[in-house]
């Protein structure tokens, strides 16, 4: 080991040099612009985040005064009455959103590992992708009158199953996209260990490429699901809606959404209070669950890991 | 024990970019073999020939022969095989995320359906002290992420989790180049103990290493392998005039 000191070059002129006078004028106009962007953004979050707080605060306005043990335990009563609940809705929406997921997602979720594993390329991928890309923006009344001609005319009743086949339709696109996004952020170098370790492609993909894009897969799949509760067109063609309890999936079922339709489009006050407090319900259940999913879902994350 | 690999004839492809040319070799049995040439010369094709993991890019090819011991790696075994027999080390530490350190060690057998704790148990501390990082991390085995640890921990956690699988020639692909001093000597003195057991194929971009580590150097140039010798020889007495060239820095 050497022990002389390493020679320290003398500071440069010019403005490079960060004692210069302008440097120090430099530095000023960075620090002020630095100001105004940080000021931009925090303005941008606000705006994103006042209409939905906005709305939340209406509805717990609205709304919160008509909750009462009987909204989660009744059915709607008859017109004229009073009193009454949502209790077959939230069942029906909670019996039609599991059918869509256990559906929806997991082909979805296939169709993104097709797209990002072994895809790369090829012509079925891009019909694929273009396919996603179209259904994802189809209205979702055509879809509701797509799956009516398709399921409900064939079997000629509506059912709690047309209302998960057409939200789970409406899932796959989201879905597919997210996952083939998140798929390729996973580094090429993981999938080479895995690979050079002798582990077999498929095993690969499970348990190495979709375990890293887990936690973006899982978002994807979460916004995919929050968009198709509240959707009401696409479910009065197949789920219909029910005044009463069905426990069964080929039998019309009650749904959130269209309890809130009806309630909101009579002449009644009462309903009309009962479609706010409705709302109130579908988003606190809506944010429970994505929430749950999440607790869930990063249950098992280690220390300093992603 | 290591096994010795002769290689035959071999060409590989990248598309239609002839990579490498007719490349005849034979790596002898438990020593350290060194891979030296400039940049893009084919070093690290060559090594990712020997274990397969050449065709897992879908535009490239190879042809010629590869033999293990007696076994033709390209006609006698799948890549799957192949790769469990042959371990990797990458030039950066390629750990999983998402998997503490303890299931990086053994991910090799449990991604492979084994699932005996006590054997996994034996196998990530036996892997981790060989590696010289069980001391390191003893501790947070199941706790911290593969991810979590230092850069030189991170690369001999990857040869531990290389060496769990039990391979008979372990490839490094210039294992130290990302790293420290520190832990570059770390590696270092690894791959000298390691050799007693295995067979080991190291490129390399610092001919000081190759002459540290090594017993035999092969020097590749656009290509071709141009000169392989024992690693004195090549650092003193060079026979072509291109590798003195290349070594004594006039090029590359």
């Amino acid at each position: 080991m050497s022990t002389q000191p390493i020679p320290i070059p003398p500071a440069r002129p010019g403005p490079m040099n960060f004692q210069s006078k302008g440097m120090r004028v430099n530095s000023a106009r960075r620090a002020i612009t630095n100001h105004v962007v940080s000021g931009l953004a925090i303005l941008a979050t606000v705006l994103v985040l006042a209409p939905l707080a906005a709305i939340l605060f209406y509805l717990i306005y609205k709304g919160a005064g008509s909750l009462n043990l009987a909204f989660f335990t009744h059915v709607p009563a008859p017109v004229g009455e009073t009193g009454g609940g949502m209790a077959n809705s939230i069942l029906g929406s909670g019996v039609i959103l599991i059918l869509a997921s256990v559906m929806g997602i997991p082909i979805g979720i296939a169709a993104g590992v097709y797209l990002a594993e072994f895809g790369r390329g090829k012509m079925l991928a891009n019909a694929v992708r273009f396919t996603a890309d179209v259904l994802n923006g189809v209205p979702s009344i055509v879809m509701g009158i797509a799956i009516y001609s398709l399921v409900v005319m064939p079997q000629k009743h509506f059912s709690a199953l047309a209302g998960g086949i057409v939200l789970a339709i409406m899932m796959i696109p989201t879905v597919t996209r997210t996952t083939e996004e998140m798929l390729s952020t996973v580094p090429h170098a993981i999938r080479e260990a895995a690979l050079g370790l002798g582990v077999p492609k498929w095993r690969t993909v499970l348990s190495v490429s979709l375990r890293t894009a887990s936690p973006g897969i899982i978002t994807g799949c979460m916004l995919a699901f929050a968009r198709v509760a509240g959707e009401t067109a696409p479910l009065l063609f197949t789920a219909f809606g029910n005044q009463f309890w069905s426990f069964k999936l080929n039998e019309p079922i009650a749904a959130l959404p269209l309890q809130i339709f009806v309630y909101a489009i009579s002449p009644y006050d009462e309903w009309h209070r009962l479609a706010w407090a409705g709302s109130l319900v579908l988003i606190v259940l809506i944010m429970v669950s994505v929430t749950l999913v999440r607790i869930y879902a990063n249950r098992g994350v280690l220390k300093g890991g992603s | 024990m290591g096994v010795g690999i002769l290689v035959e004839n071999l060409n590989a492809w990248y598309g239609t970019n002839h990579i490498l040319q007719d490349i005849n070799l034979h790596i002898p049995a438990n020593h350290a073999t060194a891979l030296i040439g400039p940049s893009g010369c084919g070093k690290s094709t060559f090594v990712r020939c020997l274990n397969r993991m050449h065709e897992t890019n879908p535009v490239a090819r190879a042809t010629g022969v590869v033999k293990m011991g007696d076994l033709d790696i390209y006609n006698d075994a799948s890549p799957v095989e192949i790769r469990r027999r042959v371990g990797m080390v990458f030039q950066r530490p390629n750990p999983f995320p998402t998997m503490s350190i303890y299931d990086n060690v053994a991910s090799g057998l449990k991604l492979n359906g084994f699932r005996n704790r006590r054997i996994l148990d034996e196998t990530v501390e036996r892997s981790l002290k060989q590696a010289a990082l069980w001391d390191e991390v003893k501790d947070d085995l199941k706790k911290k992420s593969g991810a979590s640890i230092s850069g030189g921990q991170q690369q001999r956690m990857c040869i531990a989790r290389a060496l769990a699988v039990d391979p008979e020639v372990l490839l490094m692909d210039e294992p130290a180049s990302a790293l420290d001093p520190v832990s570059t000597s770390k590696i270092e003195d690894l791959i000298f103990q390691l050799k007693s057991q295995y067979t080991i194929v190291i490129v390399t971009h610092n001919m000081q290493q190759a002459a540290r580590v090594a017993e035999n150097t092969g020097f590749f140039l656009n290509g071709k392998m141009v000169e392989f010798d024992s690693t004195h020889k090549i650092f003193t007495n060079p026979r072509d005039k291109r590798t003195e060239d290349y070594i004594t820095g006039r090029f590359g």
